[in-house]
């Protein structure tokens, strides 16, 4: 466990040492800014606009304003992934530092968890951008705080699993620019996927519905906890750690 | 303290390894010679768990590299080719981080990593980017790294590559005072280094073990033995260079005559002297006396070549030329 942390804080270092962490909180913060902005702006007009016309319509910020936020965040989410990942392990390739960690007394477990966890804690901040306008809508209108949480336990659950992924992509090669590509790829094919086999009832798009991670942020986004999705993500997650285990194994094995 | 067996690595394409066997007793240090692509990192990266072997076995204080290999990385601290930093931290920082990956715990970790930077004379830098600082001041980071758990066995691979001659010194009394309670193996291609820094050389070439041995016995089968060029000039076609080449064989001492060059109605050899030989002297009055022009006689260095050549005796030099024909 301590070496789990040792290298997630190193990892964290790593990433604000750099400007990419600065430049991907950045970008997310302004998209989010810009998003809240319309979607407040168009919640603040229609409901000025319904009580003109008397009709006593209940306006909610939760599903009007917060719902497709969430939703605006975890599409975002698929582009700030690959950005994160793909330095995670092709990076010590190809400089060699990768020899410093496998002759050290760690576990393949700890380094791959470690750097995960790195990930995800700079994910989180990213994310956190997003708080700062979520948060004047606490201060202004009275939404729900449950559905809320909700959400972002979801979109935490969702970029952990891509991010699962992506470092599962970037042991596999030297090359960052490959690793950031194909994990940018992939999900953007989970995506597309789950856009073309929406409508379909067939069996094989049920399925690939299902497989489709971002399908399983749909009841997150609703505010509904259903613990169908979270033992898909967590599960998926597990899976795709232990894969980058097993490339690993072969890395040491070819190299 | 190091015990290797039969060890074979197999790539794709190349055999980098074949079938090498040795052992290091507790406290020597030991130089691993060889030629580009003998196979010096290969084998220290199975000895350090980073690759598995194909076949054979190796030891390190008693574990098995392939069977407890998280016994055997406690107990090594190894210096890859190319140091693996990180350039965007700090050399401290750095040190601490790669203690800590080695076991150190958060209380002892700052007295460690002062006490490898005092041993590497990192002082001046401590606090500097890796990414900023010189070749020679990250080998030395490199190092501290490898030392910094004061590990039983250190494995250096080129330890003093890209230094300049005085941190050359430095680096070998450092080793020296290093020695004793740790068991070096240091790889390098420069023969110096191995006579100045290693009581045993294990000498690689293409894979394959070619002489073992202390440095003192090393250095006397070798001691004394010079390498001479010479160059005649003939007149008019003569003499012959098969007639110059026959007449050198002959004189007493000669150990090999190897013709270099015959451009330009110059014949050019080179001669090597058995060891503790002068034939210098020799060559000239045999040369004089034929009535042949002496245009040139100087001695060469021994290169390392030379070297495998002579310890691996005739046969070898035969397959090779053999090989290349
Ligand atoms: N990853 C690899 N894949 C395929 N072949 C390799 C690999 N690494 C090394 N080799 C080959 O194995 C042989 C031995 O290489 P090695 O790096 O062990 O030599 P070396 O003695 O360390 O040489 P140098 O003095 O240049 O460092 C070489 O022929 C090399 O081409
Ligand atoms: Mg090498």
């Amino acid at each position: 466990m301590t070496h789990i942390l040792l290298i997630c804080k190193k990892e964290l270092k790593s990433y604000f040492a750099s400007p990419i962490a600065y430049l991907l909180m950045a970008f997310f913060g302004l998209l989010f800014g810009f998003a809240f902005y319309t979607a407040t702006r168009d919640f603040v007009r229609f409901s000025f606009q319904s009580q003109m016309m008397g009709q006593a319509q209940p306006m909610n910020v939760n599903e009007q304003i917060i719902r497709p936020l969430l939703g605006f965040a975890s599409t975002i989410a698929l582009f700030l992934v690959p950005m994160i990942t793909m330095r995670l392990i092709a990076e010590e390739k190809r400089t060699g530092t990768i020899e410093l960690l496998m002759t050290s007394p760690v576990k393949d477990y700890e380094i791959i968890i470690g750097k995960w966890f790195g990930a995800i804690v700079l994910y989180a901040c990213i994310l956190g951008m997003s708080m700062i306008n979520i948060a004047m809508l606490f201060l202004w209108g009275k939404p729900d705080l449950k559905p809320v949480l909700i959400g972002y336990l979801g979109l935490l659950l969702q970029g952990g699993c891509l991010l699962a992924i992506g470092t599962f992509i970037s042991t596999t090669t030297k090359n960052q620019i490959i690793a950031g590509g194909v994990t940018f790829f992939v999900c953007l094919l989970f995506w597309l996927l789950s856009w073309f086999t929406a409508f379909d009832s067939g069996v094989v798009s049920q399925v690939i519905n299902y497989l489709s991670i971002v399908t399983h942020m749909d009841n997150f986004q609703k505010g509904v906890l259903d613990s169908k999705d979270v033992v898909f993500y967590l599960s998926m997650i597990f899976f795709s750690l232990f894969m980058t285990s097993r490339a690993m194994d072969s890395l040491r094995w070819r190299a | 303290m190091i015990k290797v067996e039969g060890l074979t690595k197999r790539y794709a394409r190349t055999v980098a390894v074949n079938d090498i066997s040795f052992e290091v007793e507790k406290g020597q240090i030991v130089g691993f010679l060889g030629p580009n692509g003998a196979g010096k990192t290969t084998t220290m990266r199975i000895l350090t768990g980073f690759l598995p072997a194909t076949q054979g076995k190796a030891s390190v204080a008693g574990f098995d590299v392939h069977e407890s290999p998280m016994e055997v990385k406690k107990r090594i601290g190894y210096l890859p080719e190319t140091p693996p930093l990180y350039p965007e931290m700090e050399v401290s920082e750095y040190l601490e981080y790669a203690g800590q990956l080695k076991g150190i715990t958060t209380g002892d970790i700052k007295r460690r990593t002062d006490d490898a930077i005092g041993r590497c004379s990192l002082g001046e830098v401590r606090s500097k980017l890796i990414g900023k600082l010189s070749k020679g001041y990250r080998q030395r980071v490199g190092i501290a790294q490898a030392i910094i758990h004061n590990p039983d066995v250190l494995i250096l691979d080129e330890p003093t590559s890209g230094l300049d001659p005085k941190q050359i010194i430095e680096i070998r009394e450092l080793l020296r005072a290093l020695s004793g309670e740790h068991t070096i193996i240091l790889s390098t291609h420069i023969l110096s280094e191995v006579e100045h820094s290693c009581e045993r050389v294990i000498i690689i070439s293409q894979g394959k073990l070619v002489a073992q041995d202390s440095v003192a016995n090393l250095t006397n089968r070798l001691r004394g033995s010079e390498a001479v060029a010479l160059e005649v000039a003939p007149v008019e076609g003569r003499p012959a260079a098969t007639e110059v080449q026959q007449r050198l064989e002959q004189v007493s001492g000669v150990s090999r005559v190897m013709m270099k060059d015959a451009r330009d109605g110059r014949l050019v050899f080179e001669v090597e002297s058995l060891q503790g030989r002068q034939i210098r002297s020799e060559l000239a009055r045999t040369v004089v006396n034929a009535g042949w022009n002496l245009n040139e006689l100087r001695p060469v260095g021994l290169s390392l070549e030379d070297i495998f050549l002579q310890l691996t005796g005739a046969e070898q030099k035969d397959e090779q030329e053999g090989g290349k024909k």
